[in-house]
């Protein structure tokens, strides 16, 4: 039996490489959510109905193939990759800290270098599809939509002798924990957050304007503000050195935002309409769309970056080309479940609650569901 | 309520809660009680899902001061 890292599990799911996975936690947490990638095959059974013994699911695990036991936290599956091991199983692998540390891992992936010096990265949180981004130039830093594992940003900026002076939510995000507030008191960055979303927030902010832009590395390069509401009443895109628009949770590649999560599908619906079909359809085609999250493996590229061209989603996207009505259906009507405990993790983002570092990953657990597919 | 044993899991982690429960349960008649106590959160889950797949009865759960608390009636 060997422990592996959601990185080592990362990499392996990226690369493609055949992995079977036996899935040891209960039925619904499976059926919720698991571990996905393009040459994976799962066996789902409950390590409660294998105290026993392994009997009954030798056959069903293949022999030629990477074998990965996976559940909750790490020790259900060792005890059962231990069983495996006994029963005759070779290297069977265990992640280690479970689909927790699935959940919390990034991979800083890079988009591409700016124009001035610098370049844009994204950092890809493969197990719950969320997407934050690194900003640097002349040795400073602008993160966008961090996530609560602010350290993998911190580390990574130290190692290049980065800056972070700023921090950017496009959105009071309400599938996951903004790592703002802690990069804030971790590097003593300035945290912008969008004043419409944050009308009842519990601690001091910049206001994130349209017309305000920002600079980072000096004045090599500038971050233009577009106010781009629909998902949130505040939701604010970002244009990056004239090239790439940080679309936050409004437009993804294979999907469109959700208007519901903070309870106004039916309010915000005309916003996002508006946004998307006006305010982005005026932007140049050429700009590279990075959204802050992807739902399937599908929308990850050779190098596991989600991009595309905007004027390629304007032909491709079916949230961009559908008729009034079927688009209001589309966002108002049959919406998939909200993302677990979406109102708590609000509570949070606004610092009306503070949850212990445990329960804020369990609140966490599960995909970030802020899409709807047309 | 009532219940036959009683089994403290506090301050295990998965996957003893479940273990020690299910030897707990072995141990009693069919109609008897088991009252369970763990802290360890993801136990909730698993033990609704357990005893429905063991025909075991859940009665009843309660959370208090982070301690949960579970009857089950042995089928």
């Amino acid at each position: 039996m060997k422990l592996i890292t959601a990185k080592e599990a990362a990499e392996k799911v990226l690369s493609k490489e055949p992995l079977f996975i036996l899935d040891v936690r209960n039925q619904d947490a499976f059926g919720d959510w698991k571990i996905e990638g393009f040459h994976i095959e799962h066996l789902n059974v409950p390590y409660f109905d294998l105290i026993e013994g392994v009997e009954e699911i030798v056959d069903k695990i293949p022999k030629d193939k990477d074998l990965l036991v996976v559940c909750a936290k790490q020790g259900s599956s060792e005890m059962v990759a231990e069983m495996l091991d006994e029963a005759g199983f070779e290297d069977v692998l265990v992640l280690q800290g479970g689909m927790r540390a699935w959940s919390e891992y990034l991979k800083p992936v890079k988009i591409g270098d700016l124009s001035n010096g610098g370049s844009i990265y994204q950092f890809v949180r493969v197990g719950k599809g969320c997407l934050s981004y690194f900003i640097e130039s002349d040795g400073e830093a602008l993160i966008v939509d961090s996530s609560r594992s602010v350290d993998s940003y911190i580390g990574f900026a130290k190692e290049k002798n980065i800056t972070i002076k700023h921090v950017v939510d496009t959105h009071l995000h309400a599938d996951h924990i903004s790592g703002g507030r802690l990069l804030r008191e971790k590097t003593e960055a300035v945290y912008h957050l969008p004043p419409k979303d944050a009308e009842e927030v519990q601690f001091a902010y910049e206001p994130l304007e349209e017309g305000k832009d920002l600079q980072v590395g000096g004045a090599t390069v500038r971050v233009q503000s577009i106010y781009s509401p629909g998902h949130t009443i505040g939701s604010t895109s970002l244009i990056v050195d004239d090239k790439y628009l940080l679309t936050g949770d409004t437009l993804f590649v294979e999907s469109i935002g959700r208007p519901d999560l903070a309870g106004k599908a039916g309010d915000w619906a005309d916003n996002l309409r508006n946004t998307l079909y006006n305010t982005y359809e005026q932007l140049n085609d050429e700009l590279i769309v990075l959204p802050a999250h992807f739902s399937n493996t599908s929308e990850l590229g050779d190098n596991g970056a989600v991009q595309a061209k905007l004027g390629d989603l304007f032909e491709k996207n079916d949230g961009l080309n559908m008729d009034e009505e079927t688009f209001r259906k589309a966002v108002s009507e049959n919406l998939p479940p909200q993302p677990n405990a979406y109102q708590e993790i609000r509570q949070t983002n606004m610092g009306k609650i503070s949850p212990e570092a445990n329960e804020q990953s369990e609140m966490e657990i599960g995909p970030n569901r802020c899409a709807i597919h047309g | 309520m009532n219940s036959d044993k009683v089994l403290d899991a506090k301050g295990l982690a998965c996957p003893m809660p479940i273990v020690k429960t299910k030897k707990a349960i072995n141990e009693l008649n069919v109609g008897d009680v088991l009252e369970v106590h763990a802290t360890d959160k993801g136990a909730k889950a698993d033990l609704r899902a357990w005893a429905k797949s063991g025909g075991h009865d859940l009665l009843q759960d309660t959370e208090e001061d982070g301690v949960l608390k579970f009857w089950i009636k042995k089928g």
